[in-house]
């Protein structure tokens, strides 16, 4: 199996964020990047067919040079190549981001029987780049879906709802999008790490596109710092907890 | 015109859909357009009423049988088809998955983009969006100036509100979809049948730490008398040996998402709220009132977990909430 | 949440509950301290500083008495608070030269009480079975050395202090400034309200710099990153009860450790290139995912580490199931010279800093602090080299210690020799004298950030000229001649047997001035302070425990002007004492920028300066520790016939503006005289030793009293004066040890090599233990230095009464060997012109 899966490069951050002064980007100066839960899953998910069916793991983004910490991640993961997109340091919307994979996977030379992403990035949540590589690519798609199944060919894809899940099931080559809980994402072993860090990385700059969404600025919502409510001292306090229990509906 | 895709089930029309209705009425009242929906399924009439109190003027039902199974490719077809041959100015969804899936598929065959996780807008040159991002801890501000601007609704941040409009009048939208576009079909839907909760998915997280001197006894029965409840613990009580590693919750165990998480004798350290952020609720019991957990929790309770959770367990038998 | 009020006033106010704020609300509520507030922006138990993600082990052999019984102390505590595991401890050596500095660590266990020993690869994997022994020489076990949980022993420490009812806390309370008035501490003001506190302790971890600026004072320390990752599960660890069954291992080499940690395996790095943040970009503890402290790991630097530990611990990093589960840039603090910053701070009363301190160290450094706050002194000697004060006046701007964090990065791991020398921000201070200096090939060392000559690759010359006397005395082996050259004895010959000029001598100087000038001298002086106008005087200052504060010159310019001169590495710390400790109309002003100091001495002193001098400068119209006003060649200046080492002449000095025209008159002058500029390795070692001068730091600290160092010379004055009591009490008693010279009389008793021991080495009866005096203290070699004059390798050491006796055979272990030494001199006295003819008479 020949699985390609798109991750993106994003700041890990804490309860608040900090802006730039101009309002257009997070501040990362003290920050670290990551890929988010959902690519995390899509990574481990492409790992496991692969252990499971045979074939190679390529991992794709779009962003900044840097980026490619986060493919070597996905390496050390258990992917086997890496190609970045090197879009600059400019945000890339999700219409030309779509169509820069879709450009990325024909031009290269692998015929994908699966392209995994997560269902929407962590920072900007489009929920649509997958759509849209389907949609270039003339495949069949599915989003959000946390469990799946891959034999001859057809890949049984479930998605949660209220009560229960969906099950779809789609012939490959396909996209799919996935949600974090998926699988559990291994932790790779320092020795995976390292051999990631020497792993060739191919580059290529894709073509913009017009299109997208124009930016004016981003705003940090005021934050709930309301105390906690405290309900009483010692056992007494049952009543109040069973209260908030009711309240919720839990019990 | 304004179209809204509306999502339905059994003759009700699904929250987030009212809530999207909401908002669209608001960009179609700005525009000076009319507000019209669109709807799957042979049984879509019924719901022309609510709609309508919802300040739909027309409501175009997608009636087919190909169609009678969720597709996501050929909704998003049919809804790129209305949009098109209505000439809408705007087409917009409700931010659950289909709804995004389907609006994605449309925005995709309109060779437009689409905005996610839209709050507000404001209708002059362009559409002056307010939008979430990072899950909302960030409002982002930007403008769409596309043919057709499309974009989706963020679930549970706008209100449904009714108008005295009566019902919507009821069109037949009947698109045109190729077997292509049926690739992908909804088969069938399982319910669940857990037994024995697991941790990330339980309603209700109990877990203990340091304070529960490696007694869990008090909080295992707490558990028990709580449907959808799980017992977790913290780094500390594992590495304690009192409970096994899948029971630890924070950065290097289990992360959980319930509608209420209860740590009891557990300090909250960075590491451990990391595995707890995604709980709706926090209800703190703690013996020292300046415990990092307080500072995070919505309710706490000073107390010594080893007095208050069987108290919490016979409040709950007290009143037949017993299992 | 909070329901309690900030108290509007605090008899004592802690910044930081990490464990050194927590630690010290415990120690001072122990000592009497009833109204403590312990103020933290973060939440307890873990406020999001460096205690939160410290590995909390604890190796206790350091090459430093007072670091050793102070990580020692520390352990001693968290035993007894429970929170401490006993593994033990293995630095490995992959190296011949590392395996070398093991041996190094053994002796300084040794010295300092520490059970350890060398172990072969094969008893490495005996106790530690996962480490690859095929790349290693073999290790150094340290049995005592263990893992603690210094939250817990915060937690605990706090719970002691609240229980005796001494301590409110403030947590998620950040403080905004810290009000000063009139150069005291008024209060805290804080986001929750305004704190007036009678004392303020900054114990903010790297946040110090941030709360010391409040108060316009500077805590010289950086951030800098630690880096960490923690691997697991590794199934061989899954049996194993509690949260460490393996020896801690310390791979010396790389300069990484690897330690066991409940199922995982925590590998740390100080191998990385330095990371140093600014103090400002720590983020806030919303800002951060994990803690401010613990900002993610920067992956490239870490990519040697990992090599490393793949190497050194293959079977469990390899485990199948064991991933990468946590990696962090730890934050940590770092000084310029890798020490503490504790004590008062000089310019604001009341104020105190107690940072840059590690896990394993904290709670005795705390306890010691605490004694100093409320007795006046510690126990355990963190002044000589922790004071926040050594920096002052020279090495407080964030370039320096920047700069220096950055070289002293590699030195934690590192084989740091006892003389080594800073590189960076150098040079920085120099004297009038410097650029002379350098034209005759001076190799500076630095001191209280001065340049020094230690000495002058123009008189390379002398080792030929006194090839004789020196012939025995060169170190062949690479290690005992590193920092060192045999230049210095032939300077030292050359000054006994003509005259040298030594300059600058980086003194800290200041002056004590006003109508109570004399009254408070007295009160802060052994020697009498009733002296003439133009006398000098050395005295040592003493803690009320009669411990050594400091020793230094005190000489009297008018009724109510006093000079103090002293040693430039301990300048910031006696300012400090006499600052903090002067009452009524006296004022301290500080000289040492303003005087360079030039020392003539020499058979031919007397006739070369007398030759250039104004006024006479001859033994008969200058009496000994006399200070005169003399002018030379256009330059006034004030001369002082004393000496450091031992020979008759002056110390002169001058105006800095002036200073160079001194030295030119002088040495062209001296050319006459067969002249020649000597370096510090005369003044500091070689001619100190010959003298048994004692030096402040090494033989004079907080350990031993004046009767046991043998300077008890002034007797027991009429005036009171601070350890008057514990002076008098220990003159009258017998002394348990007695500071004596011993010389080594063979240098290589199996053949090979003749070694040169360089200090901190334990000294040893006939069968080999380390003597020990009946107040349990171990003898060890505070000071060593060659004197070339007696032709001897020479020692300063406390022995127990019973060895302290001239002609007494014991031994020294150095690098694992046992040399044979003979005391010389029993208490105080020279081996070289034990009369003193040459320094009191001006006879040769």
């Amino acid at each position: 199996m020949e699985i390609l899966t798109a991750i993106k490069r994003v700041p890990e951050t804490g309860a608040k964020v900090s802006l730039t002064d101009d309002k257009l980007d997070i501040d990362t100066t003290s920050l670290g990047f990551t890929f988010s839960p959902h690519e995390e899953c899509a990574v481990e998910e492409g790992v496991q067919l692969v252990e499971e069916h045979g074939g190679n793991v390529t991992v794709l983004t779009l962003g900044e040079a840097d980026a490619t910490e986060q493919l070597r991640s996905a390496i050390a993961m258990g992917a086997d190549d890496g190609i970045l997109l090197d879009g600059g340091d400019d945000e890339w919307g999700p219409v030309g981001t779509s169509k820069a994979i879709a450009d990325a996977v024909g031009e290269s030379g692998t015929d994908f029987d699966l392209l995994l992403f997560g269902n929407e990035s962590a920072d900007t949540a489009n929920h649509q780049v997958g759509v849209r590589v389907a949609e270039e690519l003339g495949l069949p798609c599915i989003t959000g879906i946390k469990e799946l199944d891959v034999a001859d060919g057809t890949a049984t894809a479930k998605r949660e709802v209220p009560g229960g899940s969906e099950v779809y099931e789609i012939d490959l080559p396909a996209v799919i999008t996935v949600k974090e809980g998926l699988n559990e994402p291994r932790y790779p072993s320092m020795r995976a790490k390292m051999q990631a860090r020497k792993a060739s990385v191919a580059e290529r700059t894709p073509e913009p596109h017009e299109g997208d969404l124009e930016l004016v600025e981003l705003e940090v919502p005021e934050s709930d710092d309301s105390p906690a409510e405290v309900l009483g001292e010692g056992p007494e306090a049952a009543a109040d907890v069973v209260d908030v229990l009711e309240d919720l509906e839990v019990v | 015109m304004v179209l809204t895709l509306v999502e339905h089930e059994d003759g009700e029309v699904d929250d987030v859909s009212l809530q999207t209705l909401a908002l669209a009425r608001d960009v179609a009242e700005q525009s000076g357009e009319s507000l019209d929906a669109i709807a799957f399924g042979s049984d879509a009439e019924a719901i022309a009423e609510a709609v309508g109190a919802h300040g739909v003027e027309t409501l175009q039902i997608v009636d087919d049988d190909a169609l009678a199974d969720y597709a996501p490719e050929a909704y998003g077809r049919a809804v790129a088809q209305c949009a098109e041959e209505l000439g809408t100015e705007a087409v917009i969804a409700p931010g659950t998955d289909r709804g995004a899936e389907t609006l994605a598929h449309a925005a995709a065959k309109l060779d437009v983009t689409m905005a996610a996780e839209v709050t507000a807008v404001e209708v002059g040159d362009a559409y002056e969006l307010t939008r979430q991002r990072w899950g909302g801890t960030l409002i982002e501000h930007s403008k769409l100036t596309a043919d057709t601007n499309v974009l989706t609704v963020a679930a549970n941040e706008v209100s449904a509100s009714e108008t005295d409009g009566g019902a919507a009048a009821v069109e037949a939208f009947a698109p045109d979809v190729d077997d292509g576009d049926l690739r992908v079909r909804l088969a069938e839907v399982e319910e669940s049948d857990v037994e024995g909760v697991p941790l990330g998915e339980a309603r209700v997280v109990v877990s203990g730490g340091r304070g529960t001197d490696g007694d869990f006894s008090e909080l295992e029965e707490l558990v028990e008398r709580v449907p959808n409840a799980a017992l977790g613990s913290s780094r500390a009580a594992v590495n304690e040996g009192w409970r096994p590693h899948d029971d630890q919750i924070g950065q290097t165990g289990a992360k959980i998402a319930p509608e209420i998480y209860i740590p009891c004798g557990i300090s909250g350290a960075v590491q451990h709220m990391v595995g707890c952020k995604g709980a709706e609720n926090i209800l703190a019991i703690n013996t020292d009132p300046e415990a990092a957990i307080i500072q995070k929790a919505d309710y706490a309770v000073i107390a010594d977990l080893h007095e208050v959770a069987p108290a919490i367990a016979e409040e709950l038998e007290a009143r037949g909430h017993a299992e | 949440m909070s329901t309690k009020e900030l108290p509007s006033h605090a008899g004592t106010v802690i910044i930081g509950a990490g464990i050194v704020g927590s630690s010290l609300a415990g120690e001072l509520a122990e000592r009497g301290r009833d109204d403590i507030l312990l103020i933290d922006k973060g939440p307890l138990s873990d406020p999001g500083g460096s205690t939160g993600h410290a590995s909390n082990f604890i190796f206790p052999v350091e090459h430093s008495k007072d670091m050793t019984k102070l990580t020692s102390d520390s352990r001693d505590i968290y035993r007894d608070f429970g929170v401490f595991t006993n593994s033990g401890g293995i630095e490995v050596a992959r190296t011949d030269e590392r395996m070398a500095e093991l041996k190094r660590r053994v002796v300084s266990a040794k010295s300092f009480g520490e059970d350890a020993e060398l172990l072969t690869p094969e008893e490495v994997e005996e106790l530690v079975p996962y480490v690859n022994t095929d790349i290693i020489k073999g290790g150094f076990y340290s049995k005592g050395a263990g893992t603690c949980d210094p939250l817990r022993a915060g937690e605990l420490y706090r719970q002691q202090a609240q229980e005796k009812g001494a301590l409110s806390t403030a947590a998620n309370t950040m403080v905004e400034d810290l009000r000063v008035e009139d150069g005291e501490i008024q209060a805290v003001e804080t986001d929750k309200g305004t704190v007036e506190a009678d004392e303020v302790i900054i114990a903010a971890g790297l946040w110090s710099p941030k709360i010391a600026d409040m108060a316009g004072v500077d805590i010289p320390l950086t951030p800098a990153v630690h880096q960490m990752v923690s691997v697991g599960p590794v199934e061989r660890f899954e049996d194993g009860e509690g949260e460490i069954n393996y020896p801690v291992i310390r791979d010396m080499d790389t300069q990484m450790y690897e330690r066991q940690h409940g199922n995982d395996i925590e590998v740390g790095s100080y191998e990385h290139r330095p990371i140093l943040w600014d103090v400002d970009d720590v983020p806030s503890i919303a800002e951060s995912p994990l803690s401010p402290t613990q900002p993610p790991l920067t992956e490239d630097a870490f990519e040697p580490s990992m090599e490393h530990a793949l190497e050194i611990i293959p079977d469990v990093l390899d485990d199948p199931d064991a991933g990468v589960r946590h990696s962090i840039d730890g934050l940590l603090s770092v000084t310029p010279d890798g020490h503490p910053l504790l004590g008062p701070i000089p310019e604001v009363d009341g104020l105190w800093s107690c940072a840059a301190i590690w896990i394993k160290e904290a709670p005795a450094i705390a306890r010691e602090v605490s004694k100093w706050m409320t007795k006046g002194h510690p126990d355990i000697d963190i002044v000589a080299h922790d004071h926040v004060a050594r920096f002052d006046e020279y090495g407080e701007t964030q370039e320096f210690v920047k700069s220096r964090a950055h070289e002293g990065y590699q030195k934690i791991y590192g084989i740091v020799h006892p003389r080594e020398q800073w590189q960076s921000t150098r040079p920085l201070r120099t004297s009038a004298f410097y650029n002379r200096q350098e034209d005759l090939d001076a190799e500076f060392f630095e001191a209280g950030g001065w340049e020094r000559p230690r000495w002058f690759e123009s008189n390379a010359d002398l080792v030929d000229t006194y090839e004789d006397q020196i012939e025995d005395l060169r170190r062949p082996n690479e290690w005992d001649s590193r920092w060192w050259s045999p230049i210095v004895l032939g300077e030292h010959l050359h000054l006994r047997n003509n005259v040298g000029m030594i300059g600058d001598t980086g003194f800290g100087i200041f002056d004590i001035i006003g109508s109570d000038a004399e009254e408070n001298m007295e009160r802060l002086c052994v020697a009498s302070m009733d002296i003439a106008v133009d006398d000098a005087v050395y005295t040592p200052i003493l803690a009320p425990n009669a411990g050594f504060v400091a020793d230094l010159t005190v000489a009297r310019l008018g009724k109510n002007h006093y000079r103090v001169i002293t040693g430039g590495a301990h300048a910031g710390q006696d300012r400090t004492w006499f600052g903090k400790h002067l009452e009524g109309d006296a004022e301290l002003i500080g000289r040492s920028s303003e005087l360079c100091t030039l020392g003539v001495w020499g058979p031919k002193a007397e006739a070369l300066m007398d030759s250039i001098s104004e006024e006479p400068m001859t033994a008969d119209s200058f009496d000994f520790a006399e200070m005169k006003d003399v002018t030379i060649n256009g330059v006034t200046a004030k001369a002082l016939r004393i000496s450091y080492v031992g020979e008759f002449g002056w110390e002169i000095y001058a105006p800095m503006d002036r200073g160079q025209r001194l030295w030119d008159t002088i040495y062209e002058a001296g050319q006459e005289f067969d002249i020649r500029p000597v370096g510090t390795g005369v003044y500091g070692e070689t001619g100190r030793m010959e003298k048994g001068y004692r030096l402040m730091g090494a033989e004079l600290e907080m350990d031993y009293n004046p009767a046991e160092a043998g300077l008890t010379f002034h007797g027991v004055k009429d005036a009171d004066f601070i350890g008057k009591e514990a002076y008098a009490a220990a003159i009258d008693g017998e002394n348990a040890a007695t500071l004596c010279t011993l010389s080594v009389t063979d240098h290589a008793p199996d053949g090979g090599e003749p070694r040169f021991m360089t200090g901190g080495e334990p000294v040893l009866d006939e069968n080999g233990d380390v003597l020990i005096d009946e107040e349990g203290r171990r003898s060890y070699v505070t000071s060593a230095g060659t004197g070339p004059s007696v032709g001897k390798h020479l020692l300063l050491s406390y022995l127990p009464r019973e060895y302290a006796e001239e002609g007494e055979q014991l031994q020294v272990e150095y690098f694992g060997q046992q040399y044979p030494v003979e005391v010389e001199v029993a208490g105080n006295g020279g081996v070289f012109d034990p009369n003193n003819d040459r320094l009191f008479r001006n006879e040769y």
